[in-house]
């Protein structure tokens, strides 16, 4: 017997539906879909209005552009020439004015390496080692070195030093996270003791009280020729407090590698500590990329702290701006100035690093 | 399948020779007094059912598990403590896994490149061209700037093979390279497994391709319970397999 075959035609492909969405469409379904989602909105938006025209009042419609304080007290608005003013103290402290280039020049290569990070364009060991300059160039330039005019740290301050302590320490503790993880996930038994004690003594104590050991109680038990400045010691601790989170992010990341993995590379006759380097600790750090940049983020809110033990960060700055006996009654919008920075900065960092994480190979897997 | 593949066994000449291995994990004995002695050239198909210590036997052979008893010597190197032993055997004995492992944060290329540049510190470039012939070899040249995922599971395993084959190894060890993948699939890595036993490399499968075992193996050896339960070459295996054990086994696998 014969069978006889039936030649089989593929359907020509359909386009998809047409998508129907546009603006009353999506209020519609999304603010107004049944009595609960439209209670919701409606006291949403009571208290909205509530507050916001008033917010618009003072931020912008009432406010003084130009003018002195005493303009700015007839307006009743918010005060912007008081900060105009005070914009460069904010920014780089009482930091050499004709010097002021310097500081520039570091904040334009931050943001140059962080857009050629996102391009893509250097990758691997390139990559690493780029971001592991760009903290000394930028210490080179603002304290001056190889013939540059030096510049004491104590007038070292404003958003300049807030973003260098954030930068310096998420830069340092990345890698002594990562080592401290490997530590408590690979190490020998004496290894691990080590490591988990660190980290959980660490995250133990509010970042505070280790400012205040670094600043007031390091120098009362370092033979004097060991203690260092008060800039750097806060430093020191800022890294480690933010080292001990760190590696418990990057332990998350190291348990999410299957074994499979780590086998393949074994086999392939590279040794153990090559297969972390190149195998493991890439892929566990893309894995927690998010809560990676989360405690980036979390650092620099925290480099806040450091003016309770003396030094003139940006907040720092801030509050001495509005003690200024010129413009007084104007705290309100150094205050709001002061937020507004801290979210602009934060909320770029949070978006880079969304986009970042879109990117990449781990997003075709 | 295509007919028997000529054999190449070079018999004066053994690479691998295990004597009285014994395994245990905590107090389960996985394997038993295992003794095999692998000749170059030779191919090996070991079947046996779940559980019986195929995939624990193969890997004691580049020590991704550890055996307490007995010896097992590679290429004339003692297996024991000392990593550079390890590592100098793992250069030499290729892998190939159920689940492929290809690294997803590297491109095919790279996963290629890896393990020739960090563990035999050939130069980028000498690597790269090795890895595009052995690319070519196993028909994915097109596909070497794309990153695993982007890829399908036959295309994958043809990549773990070649990954393997760029450290020129004198041995492989298969396990199960076909199990995880679609029946379409299973025939394009079979194909790849055949060619490479036609080039005379020494080969250890565990597999269940009952037809590759036939026209590829030199001996068949079934496994149960963490013993060696019966050795022969494939025709006699299959058509008067001496023990019921391995009657029985037959049996189920062949049936469906
Ligand atoms: N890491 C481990 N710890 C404890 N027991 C294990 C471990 N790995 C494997 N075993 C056990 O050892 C036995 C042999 O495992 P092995 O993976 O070698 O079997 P196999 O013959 O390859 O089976 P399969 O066909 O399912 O792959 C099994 O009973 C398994 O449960
Ligand atoms: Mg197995």
């Amino acid at each position: 017997m014969q069978s006889r075959t039936v030649t089989f035609h593929a359907s020509p492909p359909r386009p998809a539906p047409v998508n129907q969405t546009n603006a009353i469409g999506w209020m519609r379904r999304n603010l107004f879909g049944g009595w609960k989602d439209t209670a919701i909105t409606l006291v949403l938006l009571a208290i909205l209005l509530s507050f916001v025209p008033d917010l618009i009042q003072w931020l912008f419609l009432n406010a003084t552009y130009q003018g002195d304080d005493d303009v700015c007290r007839q307006n009743g608005g918010a005060c912007w020439p008081f900060i105009i003013e005070k914009f460069q103290v904010l920014m780089i402290g009482v930091y050499p004015q004709d010097l002021s280039w310097r500081p520039a020049v570091s904040a334009l290569a931050l943001m140059g390496l962080a857009a050629l990070t996102y391009s893509g364009r250097i990758r691997g060991v390139t990559l690493i080692a780029a971001w592991a300059i760009l903290p000394i160039f930028a210490l080179i330039m603002i304290g001056g070195a190889f013939g540059m005019q030096k510049v004491d740290q104590s007038v070292w301050g404003g958003l300049m030093l807030s973003i260098m302590l954030a930068l310096v320490g998420v830069i340092v503790s990345i890698p002594l996270g990562v080592l401290l993880a490997l530590g408590r996930h690979y190490g020998s038994p004496t290894v691990k003791v080590l490591c988990v004690t660190f980290i959980e003594l660490l995250r133990g104590v509010p970042l505070i009280t280790i400012l205040f050991m670094a600043s007031v109680m390091m120098p009362l038990f370092l033979p004097p020729e060991l203690v260092i400045n008060n800039l750097l010691r806060i430093q020191i601790g800022m890294i480690l407090f933010s080292s001990a989170y760190m590696a418990e992010v990057v332990r998350g990341g190291l348990q999410a590698i299957p074994k499979g993995q780590t086998e393949a590379s074994l086999s392939l006759g590279v040794t153990p500590a090559r297969t972390i380097a190149f195998v493991v600790v890439p892929q566990a750090l893309r894995h927690v990329l998010p809560p990676l940049i989360g405690r980036c983020i979390a650092l620099f809110k925290d480099t806040s702290l450091v003016i309770i033990v003396g030094l003139l960060d940006f907040l720092g700055m801030v509050k001495g701006a509005a003690l200024d006996t010129d413009w007084l009654g104007f705290q309100a919008e150094a205050y709001v100035f002061a937020a507004f920075v801290y979210w602009l900065i934060c909320y770029s960092l949070s978006l880079y690093g969304r986009r970042l994480e879109q990117r990449g190979p781990s997003a075709h897997t | 399948m295509s007919a028997k593949i000529e054999s190449n066994i070079a018999t004066d000449e053994t690479v691998i020779e295990m004597r009285n291995v014994n395994k245990w994990y905590g107090s389960f004995h996985v394997l038993k007094d295992i003794n095999l002695t692998v000749a170059k050239g030779e191919r090996i198909v070991i079947c046996g059912p779940s559980g019986s210590g195929k995939s624990t036997m193969i890997r004691c052979i580049n020590h991704l598990e550890e055996h307490q008893e007995g010896e097992i010597t590679v290429n004339g190197t003692r297996l024991d403590e000392n990593l550079k032993n390890i590592t100098h055997i793992r250069r030499e004995v290729g892998m190939v896994f159920q689940q492929f492992n290809l690294f997803p944060h590297m491109t095919i290329l790279d996963n290629l490149c890896f393990a020739p540049v960090w563990a035999r510190n050939m130069p980028r470039a000498e690597a790269e061209e090795t890895a595009l012939r052995y690319l070519e070899r196993v028909g994915i040249g097109e596909q070497k700037n794309k990153y695993p995922g982007q890829l399908s599971g036959g295309q994958q395993q043809r990549v773990a093979i070649a990954r393997a084959l760029c450290m020129s190894p004198s041995i492989m060890l298969f396990d199960e390279p076909t199990s995880a993948l679609d029946p379409e699939m299973i025939k394009e890595v079979l194909d790849v497994m055949i060619e490479l036993a036609e080039t005379g490399m020494t080969m250890l499968c565990v597999t269940h391709e009952m037809s590759f075992a036939r026209s590829v193996a030199d001996r068949v050896i079934f496994m149960d319970e963490g013993e060696i339960v019966e050795e022969n070459a494939p025709a006699a295996f299959f058509d008067s397999p001496r023990m019921d054990r391995t009657q029985k086994f037959l049996s189920q696998i062949l049936s469906h």
